[in-house]
């Protein structure tokens, strides 16, 4: 397959990027996108000029780091998958792709497609968390939970903190990332303890850092490649209303 | 937001109920409708009420759109392509023309009834109707009506995910009265308009 990649590349955060230009040749359909990115940088390196800068780690869809804005989706056009599970067969041979940074004003971009999502990890210090002191895990039998609520809170624990959300979002909200990491604790009755200060704690973070506000347009929910829904956000909206 | 919202939708069913008065031919019931709620104490708190959610919604608003649009200083090259609620992106401009011809309504009404504008406020019936005599008023109001159910559509349910709620089974219910209210409710006062514009 041939494609034409228009990728932005910017040297740091203080500098202004654009839109560079690519051609590449003899892309396999089974190749992965961040494979295929692999392939560009191995030429571009042959040719003695500068890789593209992206993030990944597991390439298996768990860590969430190799967010970037392809032909206007986050994680490509694909749902429901992150971008190191996008194959190149999702593409028309010969098509021309976008590839963007995730973009919002708490995303700085660190160089290229990579940016700086360390806004997450802050909302989730602010208040993701049980500080209770558990002990040795306690016989399974002594603390009954409903099946519907396990699963609803395992459902939401599987956010990766990828920022998809955010980016696909029209208002640079991360309602959808901070609704699941509350919904995780607030459906358990381990999490149920602190429940009224993490909740308010995180969403004040939330808006500290300079994320949107909901307008519950639900590209979030249409984008996120675990597939938490806007439910999770009325969770923690009546969460919210609860703590006071 | 959510909250003023759902009041000042409650509020546009009365007003429709009082403006099907203005297709009878007897100008009586309709002014008398509109002098009731010009002066009945009772409604005069609601009034209050109805300004104070107006004020709270369209402050909020604007307020919360900067907000939202500074949160993205840098946009994207290619528009995105997810699949959303296809209004929502709108309701900022839906909005606000609402809001320019609320205010050339209150220029037609309201601010009679203050004294403010020349105007017999015992008559709102002969006004509506010369109004909707006019060719150019009809066009505004028709295309504020139409703009006013695509902000309606959204917000209403919209509204209720706000407030936390929900549901598997009652929140396809909810879309579908959004749909229904957002349809009837300016379709009802366009054809209002219409009919007197044509056929009166
Ligand atoms: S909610 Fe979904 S899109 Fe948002 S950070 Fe979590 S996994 Fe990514
Ligand atoms: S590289 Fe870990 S989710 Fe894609």
């Amino acid at each position: 397959m041939h494609f034409t990649l228009k990728i932005w590349r910017q040297k740091n955060s203080l500098a202004r990027g654009s839109f560079e230009t690519y051609n590449l040749d003899d892309v396999s359909p089974e190749m992965s996108f961040l494979e295929m990115l692999d392939a560009l940088n191995k030429k571009l390196v042959e040719e003695d000029k500068d890789p593209v800068a992206f993030d990944s780690d597991c390439r298996e869809g768990i860590c969430g780091s190799c967010g970037m804005y392809i032909n206007g989706h986050p994680h490509g056009p694909v749902p429901a998958i992150t971008t190191c599970h996008l194959s190149m067969r999702y593409f028309r041979d010969s098509e021309t792709i976008w590839v963007e940074p995730w973009r919002a004003k708490p995303f700085p971009v660190i160089k290229d497609l990579i940016v700086d999502r360390s806004a997450l990890d802050k909302i989730q210090i602010a208040g993701g968390f049980v500080s209770v002191n558990t002990g040795a895990a306690p016989e399974a039998n002594s603390l009954p939970v409903n099946k519907e609520k396990a699963d609803e809170a395992f459902d939401s624990s599987i956010c990766i903190g990828c920022g998809a959300c955010v980016a696909a979002c029209k208002n640079a909200s991360a309602m959808l990332f901070v609704s699941a990491k509350v919904s995780q604790f607030a459906l358990l009755p381990q999490g149920r303890v602190e429940a009224r200060q993490r909740v308010r704690a995180m969403i004040e973070k939330m808006d500290e850092l300079g994320f949107g506000n909901c307008s519950n347009s639900g590209a979030c929910e249409a984008e996120c490649p675990k597939q938490i829904k806007l439910v999770s956000i009325a969770r923690l909206k009546r969460e919210y209303y609860k703590s006071y | 937001m959510a909250l003023a919202g759902l009041f000042l939708l409650l509020f546009l069913p009365v007003h429709l109920a009082i403006n099907l008065l203005l297709l009878k031919s007897d100008p009586e019931p309709f002014n008398k409708a509109a002098g009731f709620m010009a002066n009945f104490p009772v409604i005069k708190v609601i009034e209050i009420l109805l300004f104070a959610a107006l004020l709270i919604h369209i402050s909020y608003g604007f307020y919360i759109q900067i907000k939202n649009w500074l949160a993205r200083p840098v946009g994207y090259a290619i528009a995105t392509k997810s699949d959303t609620s296809p209004f929502s992106k709108f309701m900022i401009w839906t909005g606000s023309s609402i809001l320019l011809f609320l205010i050339l309504h209150f220029f037609n009404f309201f601010f009679i009834r203050l004294g403010l504008v020349e105007g017999n406020p015992e008559d709102f019936y002969s006004v509506a109707h010369n109004l909707f005599k006019i060719p150019l008023y009809n066009y505004i109001y028709l295309t504020c009506f139409i703009l006013l159910g695509l902000h309606l559509y959204h917000a209403f349910s919209s509204a209720f995910q706000t407030l936390g709620l929900n549901h598997r089974i009652w929140t396809p219910v909810v879309k579908t009265v959004a749909l229904l209210y957002s349809v009837v409710l300016p379709g009802g006062f366009a054809f209002i308009a219409i009919t007197i514009w044509l056929f009166r």
